[in-house]
């Protein structure tokens, strides 16, 4: 029995060292979600992740870690072990604003992790109750200016990308303390502004575009660069008069910090193809992401978004008031 | 008319396809097979099951995932009228007559009512959902967060007059409930509350975690405690067809559930989880003999299962018609329908006509299909229940805690659920009833919620809930609810109905 033990101690010592040697990866990848299944972020993980898995020859398995607002699933996945085999799905939130939202944050997205590339980004739209007295965007931002103490804005909870997106708003517009209501998630403060109960909000295409097209709410303007091909009648916040406002809820692909060089190359190369296949775009189009240009694919250019987003972002969110 | 007949003769054509049917019945043979076993309710087996939908087309995998509810729904009727374990919220006023049914020897026939009654219900709702989807929308938009509040102070003021035991037990079971609730950060200001800076509190306590450990779990200890009286029914199932006399005496209370809880399904926030326990109090005012409730009136199963069963139903009307999920398992279904690619909203019914009617169509299919599978089957589910407990309880708990990892990935949970089921067991040791606290945890959330953006909006003014028509009307019935019950004369008799 116990040369056995031995053999098969001596078998796992000689077989290690080669397993080492071989190519990345050879088992399969986890990719953390740190949202609930179903959720914009989880969607498109799902998506470019399938196709990933095809180019890398492992199956990458999606899994959900929710919590503090995906905070909690970061900073599992960039504490990591940096061999690869642990990568993560986070967005604008999670990467740049959660450092000024969260003062305990256990991870920095600055310095503290690899990223590996943007996977989309989305659109954010300014939209209102229907029976909003402004006409356009114009007539909105003087509206709100003159009636700070009467207009409701809602948001999904602190943290969100909504509650995100409109305090920076709210910062432009030098109203930082206009009445906010908070609601657990998009779908409830949608319903409030369907039914009127509350003013306006800011959310992502993918959450609101239905419900424009419906014509039960009013979009003002998109801030983004472009006009979403979703949406074409609704104005950029530039040719609509707030051009200061740029902003988009984007999701992407980071890593632990310290990961093989090999590795890192292999995942930005595997995002690259997912994101060239014509069934990922066409997926990708259809629930309203903007496709990443050359430069977000690449480790640099996703860093580079990450800090200009934070830089942006949290002065504003900092200075926000917890009422 | 004809609109809605040609709308759910494309329904069925679409759910008659030889592959949708027996995705339907898959979906409800597993939901039903899971949802038999003790602690696991529809919510917990819908998330376990999702994945396994991940492959079919979008229409197959609604149609699938609505087998999955409803068998898990019915599994969950089963596991209480047998064991005395309510599989979620809506099935604890089941566990009150249907166990009692099944101590009296008459399971079978408790069975077979809740599978006929929520056939019933099921065909009513369905036809309710495909004439009035959209129309009664209107309805639920006609509430502003004020009257949403209002809505569930009502509700717990039923449920606190419903408890068995003293009014005031199940007043600080509810707000025990309530407290726990309050767990987690702060939605306006992103403050942690009672978290003690362990990170893990920070969301909140989980629902199913809570869920699992009170009844799952401390369910478990009671049986260990004492092996030979375990409450899963040893006698005769008995036939499962009602009588004459049963059906008669359950007619009523079937159309009166069916109404109620398809009323209050369609209300977003949950307001099914509140139909089983209006019918059941309904049914019970309206009894000649009240006292016969809670010892085994076969009105107290037909009713509620009935309202259960149309409100789990009419619950889709939000999802489909708005895109808002009212309560978990419907938020569950966005989740689904978002993965392949259809976002829930107004322009589902235009823009995927066959998956909107398909849908509905196969809700009515799927209700069939559970009363002609359930009914031979329930020899086997009680097979299931009956394998020895000392087989069961680690079967039992490997299970619910691989459910409870499954939700959030979070070994944590786990330990939390294995705590709240010792907390469980001493409240059933002191004779609390965890059963309001469970609903006081669900409402308190939305509670909050509600309130502070009642208050927001009316600029802090209090005065909202009363100016508002329908919440005023709201807050009036709680009232009257509470001083009605409070009355010597009524607490007295609330007494003899409660007692066993």
């Amino acid at each position: 029995m116990k040369t056995l033990a031995l053999g098969l101690a001596a078998a796992l010592a000689l077989a290690l060292p080669a397993q080492a040697q071989s190519k990345y990866p050879e088992r399969p990848i986890t990719m953390i979600v740190p949202f609930a299944a179903g959720g914009p972020t989880d969607i498109i993980a799902r998506i470019v992740s399938e196709n990933m898995s095809k180019t890398l020859g492992q199956q990458i398995v999606v899994e959900n870690v929710a919590g503090a607002g995906g905070t909690t699933g970061i900073t599992r996945a960039v504490t990591a072990a940096p061999d690869g085999y642990t990568i993560a799905m986070g967005h604008l939130g999670t990467f740049s604003a959660a450092p000024a939202t969260y003062p305990g944050l256990k991870y920095d997205p600055i310095n503290g992790m690899q990223t590996i590339g943007l996977a989309g980004g989305t659109p954010i739209l300014i939209v209102a109750k229907k029976a909003f007295a402004p006409k356009d965007l114009k007539e909105f931002v003087t509206f709100v200016k003159a009636n700070a103490d009467k207009v409701n804005e809602a948001h999904a909870g602190v943290g969100s990308v909504s509650w995100t997106t409109c305090t920076l708003l709210k910062g432009q517009l030098g109203v930082p303390k206009l009445n906010s209501v908070a609601y657990r998630g998009t779908g409830p403060a949608l319903n409030d502004l369907v039914s009127g109960q509350v003013d306006f909000m800011c959310d992502q295409i993918v959450s609101v575009a239905e419900q424009i097209k419906a014509g039960t709410i009013k979009a003002y303007a998109v801030a983004s660069a472009a006009r979403s091909p979703a949406l074409p009648d609704v104005p950029t916040t530039k040719e609509a008069g707030l051009p200061e406002y740029q902003i988009e809820a984007w999701n992407g692909i980071a890593a632990p910090k310290g990961l093989p060089k090999e590795a890192v190359d292999k995942l930005v190369d595997a995002l690259d193809k997912a994101l060239n296949d014509e069934t990922v775009k066409k997926r990708l189009l259809d629930l309203g992401t903007v496709l990443p240009t050359k430069e977000e694919r690449t480790p640099a250019g996703f860093a580079a978004l990450i800090k200009r987003d934070a830089d942006k972002l949290s002065p504003v969110l900092s200075a926000a008031p917890k009422q | 008319m004809t609109e809605m007949f040609a709308n759910l003769s494309l329904g069925f054509g679409v759910a008659l396809t030889l592959k949708n049917i027996a995705l339907c019945f898959t979906g409800c043979l597993v939901g039903t097979l899971i949802g038999v076993l003790p602690g696991v309710g529809p919510i917990a087996t819908i998330a376990m099951l999702l994945p396994i939908t991940f492959g079919l087309d979008p229409v197959g995998a609604l149609i699938m995932l609505a087998g999955i509810y409803y068998g898990a729904q019915y599994g969950g009727s089963t596991t209480a009228i047998l064991v005395n374990i309510p599989g979620e919220a809506t099935a604890v006023v089941t566990t009150l007559d249907g166990h009692q049914m099944a101590k009296q020897g008459r399971a079978g026939v408790a069975l077979g009512t809740a599978a006929i009654g929520s056939f019933v219900a099921g065909c009513f709702a369905t036809l309710i959902i495909a004439a009035l989807g959209a129309p009664l929308t209107k309805l639920a938009l006609l509430f502003g967060p004020a009257e949403y509040f209002s809505l569930m102070v009502m509700g717990l003021c039923f449920a606190v007059v419903l408890a068995r035991g003293s009014i005031l037990k199940a007043f600080c079971m509810i707000m025990l409930g309530l407290l726990l609730s309050t767990v987690g950060t702060d939605l306006e200001t992103g403050q942690e509350r009672m978290t003690f800076g362990f990170p893990p509190l920070s969301d909140g306590i989980d629902f199913a975690v809570l869920a699992m450990g009170v009844f799952g779990f401390a369910e478990v200890l009671r049986n260990l405690e004492n092996p030979e009286t375990r409450d899963v029914v040893r006698t005769k199932i008995g036939r499962l067809l009602p009588s004459w006399e049963d059906i008669k005496q359950s007619i009523a209370p079937c159309l009166r559930g069916t109404f109620i809880g398809g009323t209050l399904g369609i209300l977003p926030g949950n307001g099914a989880v509140l139909g089983p326990f209006a019918s059941y109090t309904i049914e019970k005012k309206l009894a000649k003999d009240p006292s016969r409730f809670g010892r085994g009136a076969i009105e107290g199963v037909a009713g509620p299962e009935s309202a259960n069963n149309a409100g789990a139903q009419t619950a889709f009307i939000p999802l489909l018609t708005l895109g808002i999920p009212p309560n978990a398992v419907m938020a569950l279904m966005v989740g689904a329908m978002t993965i392949h690619g259809i976002i829930p909203g107004p322009q589902v019914m235009t823009k995927n006509p066959d998956l909107f009617w398909g849908m509905i169509a196969s809700m009515w299919i799927g209700n069939l299909m559970l009363l002609i599978i359930n009914l031979p089957l329930v020899g086997v589910w009680v097979k299931l229940l009956q394998v020895p407990y000392r087989l069961m309880f680690p079967a039992i708990l490997i299970f619910c805690s691989i459910g409870i990892y499954s939700v959030n990935n979070q070994p944590v949970d786990v330990a939390f659920t294995a705590l709240f089921g010792l907390f469980g067991y001493l409240l059933i040791k002191l004779g609390f009833e965890p059963a309001p606290m469970l609903l006081g945890f669900v409402l308190g959330k939305l509670m909050e919620e509600k309130l502070r953006q009642a208050l927001i909006i009316s600029r802090g003014s209090f005065m909202t809930f009363i100016e508002r028509p329908i919440s005023a009307g709201l807050l009036l019935v709680a009232v009257a609810i509470l001083v009605i019950a409070l009355l010597p004369s009524m607490s007295k008799k609330r007494d003899e109905v409660f007692t066993e």
